[in-house]
């Protein structure tokens, strides 16, 4: 097995999404089954070969540092949940689960 | 002949000769979406009022637009349940440059959630039906897109392809759909996917209509640095040169062991057709093609993973309401808002981005990425152009694939390299399976090199006469 439910449950909370005992157990089958078939990639030696984190080659952008018209605070708030004063509004942020 | 049926540079042509009005082709296209939108399920957000105001102050044609581009203060929710109710504050440049052009935006098309699957079967608006064939899926991401264009509700549509969401559908719904080179076109305002993968592109009835649509959307853009400053050439003047010694690779790799047969048959028959009009077809090798898709579904959720961390209930969309602190806000509304396969490609992303198997997994992928881009920069050597089936079968039964998520993904088999490369991919019709279901020829091309693919499927399809077939709806 390439990963087990602990694993999954674990790398869950690191993403933050709540998992219920069903899905928890569905996902795990599923992800491990798909590990399972990215391992084809350990018949390769890659040892000398760089990364290709992106296909354009990229260089640094510089533009002049000028005051542009932005979006308005009200515009940018406007889709939140739950806002005061412009601002996102969240519930405590100091609890006792952590 | 009905309206809805004719291409977007034929109903420009009749546009300036003012034998028609927009308001003319907006009603076609309404009168169609009356008729069929029930039974294909191909539109997420669509205001037929608000349709037809703007038709009659604008002097161009109508597009739908695939729901995860943002159209300013328009519902733009990546066909999701977390985005439920956003409308962006802002709209995408692609969405800018069609306003320069007068373009009627029509609404947004059905997608799978966050453009992760193959079939639109994940949207939270239920899946997209395809025209040819209603018990089967129109192919996924932008199967909404897709299946509008094919069924005569959209003249043309933008759709958006990382592992080919463009590419698949079209082919699976017999319409031309084009991923154009990473960086050719903005992906400001494109709500991201896997930010190295993505392009946005045109689904179109004919070849013609994709080369317009590309010359509008394509062009570098400063608010997204990752778009080439590279001249756009004028696509459709360019495409209509013939392909006379045109060399061009058939990769041995891209016809597998248990492709159906009528696909197969299609494709080595329509090679058969380019060599005809004078290309010069040769065989040849793209070695790392068979780990292309586990390269992908490391990078591409790895990518997804962090892209998606800005779903959290805070900044647009939904809140879980049973919560009892910051973090359990975070969790409740993650849970309850993404679908099966969003939680899915999360979970394995932040997986394969995690401490201890980093190394094993996304550097691992990204260096057997490296490969599959060699393969191609080899390839291009010695072809212009290289010709493969778009996808190994043709679409298949709704809710066949969807409990394997595994088996879902081999269906990209075909598409995924062109975005693991960064090249440009077109998919054309290119026959009919004995039980009338349309097959895609893919072309692929080398970086910027969007004219010659275009032109291979431009002179492919003037020479046959598969894209005038509409499916009976």
């Amino acid at each position: 097995m390439a990963i087990n439910k602990d694993t999954v449950k674990y790398t869950a909370n690191l993403a933050r999404i709540e998992l219920s005992d069903k899905e928890l157990e569905h996902f795990t089958g599923q992800i491990d089954k798909i590990l399972g078939y990215v391992e084809k990639l350990n018949t390769l030696d890659v040892a000398h070969l760089e990364p290709t984190s992106h296909t354009l080659e990229l260089k640094n952008v510089y533009r002049e540092d000028v005051v542009k018209k932005s979006i308005p605070a009200e515009d940018a708030v406007k889709n939140a949940p739950s806002r005061e004063n412009n601002l996102f509004k969240v519930p405590k942020i100091i609890d006792t689960e952590g | 002949m009905d309206l809805y049926n004719l291409t977007a540079h034929e109903l420009a042509s009749l546009l300036t000769k003012r034998e028609l009005l927009p308001i003319d082709i907006c009603n076609s296209n309404i009168d169609r979406i009356n008729g069929v939108e029930k039974s294909i399920n191909a539109l997420a957000h669509f205001d037929k009022g608000l349709a037809l105001e703007r038709s009659k102050a604008l002097n161009g044609l109508p597009i739908f637009i695939k729901d995860n581009i943002c159209v300013k203060d328009e519902l733009t929710t990546c066909s999701s349940k977390i985005l439920k109710g956003f409308k962006p504050p802002y709209s995408a440049t692609v969405i800018n440059k069609l306003t320069k052009e007068n373009s009627v935006l029509m609404g947004k098309t059905n997608m799978d959630e966050f453009a992760f699957g193959s079939s639109t079967e994940t949207s939270f608006y239920g899946p997209t039906r395809n025209p040819w064939d209603l018990d089967r899926i129109p192919g996924g991401s932008s199967g909404g897109s897709a299946a509008a264009v094919s069924a005569g509700e959209a003249v043309w549509a933008l759709g958006s392809d990382t592992g080919g969401s463009i590419r698949q559908p079209a082919g699976l719904c017999g319409v031309v759909g084009l991923k154009p080179t990473y960086g050719r076109v903005s992906r400001y305002g494109l709500i991201a996917f896997a930010s190295s993968l993505d392009q946005i592109g045109p689904i179109t009835r004919d070849v013609e209509d994709s080369a317009m649509l590309l010359k509008i959307i394509a062009g570098h853009d400063s608010m997204d640095s990752t778009s080439a400053d590279i001249p756009v050439p004028d696509y459709v003047s360019l495409i209509k040169k013939d392909i006379k010694g045109m060399r061009i690779g058939i990769p041995k790799e891209y016809f597998i062991e248990g492709m159906d047969k009528d696909v197969k048959a299609a494709v080595l028959e329509a090679i058969k057709k380019l060599e005809s009009l004078g290309a010069l077809c040769e065989d040849t090798s793209l070695p790392h093609t068979e780990y292309a898709v586990a390269v992908y579904y490391v990078v591409a959720t790895a990518e997804a993973s962090s892209n998606l961390a800005r779903f959290d209930g805070v900044q647009y969309g939904l809140r879980s309401e049973k919560i009892k602190s910051m973090i359990d806000m975070y969790k409740k509304t993650r849970q309850e808002g993404f679908g099966d396969e969003a939680k899915r490609r999360i979970i394995l992303g932040t997986f394969a981005l995690s401490s201890g198997y980093y190394d094993a997994y996304y550097l691992k992928a990204l260096k057997v990425r490296t490969l599959i881009k060699r393969d191609f920069d080899e390839a291009f050597k010695k072809f212009d152009a290289i010709v493969t089936p778009t996808s190994p079968t043709p679409a298949f039964k709704i809710g066949e694939k969807i409990s394997d998520p595994l088996t879902m993904y081999l269906s990209d088999i075909f598409t995924i390299s062109a975005n693991l490369a960064g090249i440009p991919g077109i998919s054309v019709p290119c026959g009919f399976t004995k039980n009338n279901l349309p097959i895609g020829l893919q072309v692929l091309g080398k970086p910027f090199d969007e004219e010659t693919i275009l032109r291979v499927a431009y002179n492919y399809e003037q020479n046959t006469e598969w894209h005038k077939k509409r499916p009976k709806l």
